[in-house]
């Protein structure tokens, strides 16, 4: 990692209750996004990466327990003031969910949701609050935007709903975005047009991402860092580059090759991952990949890998039986 | 658009779809969500069929099983016409013709149980004899991969979304179909879980001898288990073709756009980014022409005027283009 890092992660772990025994959701993350990088986060579901997206914006739900810290910009976010959460997600911490539906208010038009967040965080005047608004729906690729400030979010389309959350997500010129699954809503040709927006205005603004998804194809050619979760822990993490070239850690490999492939004929059998993820009210012993690994021997089943450096700088993975780099590869 | 049969060289179809237009009325207006598809699926074949949301291919997957009345055209069944059939006729034929939905969990009765579930299809057929009905749903429970005494008395939300899936897909085969319609059966799934489904529906579709009409918007996963391959835009073809072929070469502007908007878990592949913007326009006004014309680079006055027509530029391989790329 070149340069001081904007976010730190430390030791985060985040505890639910739940009717059937405590979910260990998060069960202790590290991590660094440095200024203007981009770190892809991929898991499945239930691998926890929502909620670790959510202990860095402090936006847990009342009853979850998080323990480690938070260091954005140099402050604890854990310890902060509900006042100094409330600027900090204002201005420099800002999210893009999944559901543009769900994150936009039903009720009110797009412009008076852009110009109220613009207002009280940028502290304009209505007239300047609405050109800003303007001049952001243009850059986020919405045709006739003056038009679109009067209507309302079920007037537009799934992409056009997104681009107007990403409106108001960089309204306020962030440092770090968190993006949690932006397109998995959408459509394949909406999607690439969205994560070139994403990407774009990210170099304009040499804002810091997180990009937050379950396909290892978007993060590919997006992102600068990649951290793979499984069942609450980042079980592999490394450059972009190094990952997809070298990977060690099994189920890396295995959410891989599970992805069909342009190149092979019809009919190809997919390697699929055999078993699903384990419960997470009920932790397993050992590697919480173990039951579903097909190299998983001795140790596995007895203790938790801790994540550790690999021959290259920057890579670590969490496992006892690594996949062997492949021969002519320089460590 | 009228074709004749003559121009699939598929050789015992299975599903013949003539000419089929479906539209419906919404607040006053027509939504033309199917606009003259033809097309056919030979006895076991698989056709993928892909297209963005909103381009009618799930309404085409219900008016196939006339559980949508078309405006016009003819859906043929092993040679009988599904258009024309109505009460136990049409019921009795559905049994050769089941659908598996998207949403697995959905599409599961929460209150009932897993082996009521898989016996319904059974008792709506007429199976009186209670200890069959329980034989036949423990041996498609196995077939898919789940333990029968295990799972025929729990409920479905004591289950995972692949399970359920699993579920959804022995109820589909219970009464021993001939076709099935996948209607996008992975895309609320998990990567790991999805490979799994993938490749049970596969291996279904060998034991039971079924034919499939695998309705995606993901084209890799099309590909993975279609011989062929029909684009749909906005309630048209656009394109259709053995499946290796269509993706080597595209002859349709749109099916290239899309084979180019999958993003490639490679790190040395660059994301495109010549996707040209904009949306599929409303299908309430569907351009004139080509309606793909609104994004399509190639697009000129021919396009906006000319409705083009599905015709061969390979063997095998239909396209309905003006300006095809080969």
């Amino acid at each position: 990692m070149s340069g001081p890092a904007l976010l730190s992660v430390e030791g985060v772990a985040v505890d639910l209750p739940t009717a059937r025994g405590n979910l260990r959701a998060v069960d202790g993350v590290d991590l660094t996004v440095g200024a203007g990088r981009t770190l892809g986060i991929v898991g499945e579901s239930g691998c926890g990466k929502t909620m670790l997206s959510r202990a860095i914006l402090q936006l847990l739900p009342k009853k979850a327990k998080l323990i480690g810290r938070v260091l954005f910009d140099g402050q604890d976010l854990v310890r902060c003031s509900p006042e100094a959460l409330r600027k900090l997600r204002a201005r420099s911490l800002a999210v893009v969910f999944q559901d543009p539906m769900t994150s936009l208010n039903p009720v009110l038009t797009i412009g008076t949701q852009l110009i109220e967040t613009l207002r009280e965080h940028l502290e304009l005047d209505a007239l300047q609050a609405k050109k800003r608004s303007v001049e952001l729906l243009a850059a986020v690729g919405i045709p006739a935007p003056e038009q679109r400030l009067t209507q309302y979010p079920h007037q537009l389309s799934g992409g056009m709903r997104q681009r107007v959350a990403i409106a108001i997500a960089l309204s306020c010129e962030p440092k770090l975005l968190i993006a949690d699954e932006p397109t998995t809503a959408l459509d394949v040709t909406i999607q690439a047009q969205i994560l070139d927006l994403l990407a774009r205005e990210q170099r304009r603004r040499h804002m810091a991402m997180i990009l937050i998804t379950h396909d290892l194809g978007v993060v590919a050619g997006r992102t600068d860092e990649v951290a793979v979760m499984y069942a609450g822990r980042v079980v592999e993490r490394a450059p972009t580059h190094a990952l997809f070239k070298n990977m060690r850690m099994p189920y890396t490999e295995a959410l891989l090759s599970a992805i069909p492939k342009l190149d092979a004929a019809p009919h190809t059998p997919l390697p699929a991952i055999s078993g699903r993820p384990p419960d997470p009210t009920r932790p397993i012993k050992g590697c919480s990949f173990s039951p579903r690994c097909r190299y998983a021997a001795g140790p596995c089943h007895r203790d938790k890998p801790q994540l550790t450096g690999a021959e290259t700088p920057d890579h670590q993975y969490a496992c006892f039986h690594p996949i062997l780099i492949a021969a002519g590869v320089t460590a | 658009m009228m074709l004749d049969s003559s121009r699939f060289p598929t050789s015992d179809p299975l599903l013949k779809v003539e000419n089929l237009v479906v539209e419906y009325a919404v607040g006053g207006k027509t939504i033309h969500a199917v606009s003259g598809v033809s097309l056919e699926i030979a006895r076991g074949e698989t056709l993928g069929l892909v297209g963005e949301s909103g381009c009618g291919k799930s309404t085409l997957g219900r008016a196939v099983l006339q559980l949508r009345s078309a405006v016009s055209g003819k859906v043929r069944f092993d040679g009988e016409e599904l258009t024309a059939m109505h009460g136990e006729r049409l019921r009795r034929m559905r049994r050769r013709v089941q659908l598996i939905f998207q949403d697995p969990i959905a599409s599961l009765n929460p209150r009932r149980k897993i082996g009521d579930i898989i016996a319904e299809p059974l008792v709506i057929a007429g199976y009186k004899d209670a200890k069959k009905r329980h034989e036949l749903v423990c041996e498609v429970l196995s077939a898919v991969g789940l333990d029968p005494t295990l799972v025929m008395g729990r409920l479905p939300h004591e289950f995972s979304g692949g399970q359920c899936q699993r579920i959804c897909i022995a109820r589909a085969l219970v009464l021993n179909p001939e076709f099935i319609i996948c209607d996008e059966p992975v895309s609320s799934l998990d990567v790991s879980i999805r490979a799994q489904i993938l490749n049970l529906l596969e291996e279904m579709k060998a034991r039971f001898a079924l034919t499939l009409l695998f309705i995606a918007h993901d084209l890799a996963v099309v590909k993975a288990v279609s011989d062929r391959v029909a684009v749909m835009y906005l309630g048209r073809l656009c394109e259709v073709g053995p499946s290796e072929q269509l993706f080597a070469r595209p002859a349709h502007p749109y099916t290239a756009l899309l084979i180019e908007a999958i993003p490639v878990p490679d790190p040395d592949v660059r994301p495109a980014e010549s996707v040209p913007a904009g949306e599929p326009p409303s299908p309430i006004a569907p351009p004139s022409g080509c309606r793909f014309r609104t994004r399509c680079p190639r697009a000129d006055q021919q396009c906006a005027s000319e409705v083009p027509e599905l015709r061969q530029v390979a063997p095998g391989q239909y396209v309905a283009c003006h300006h095809p790329l080969t």
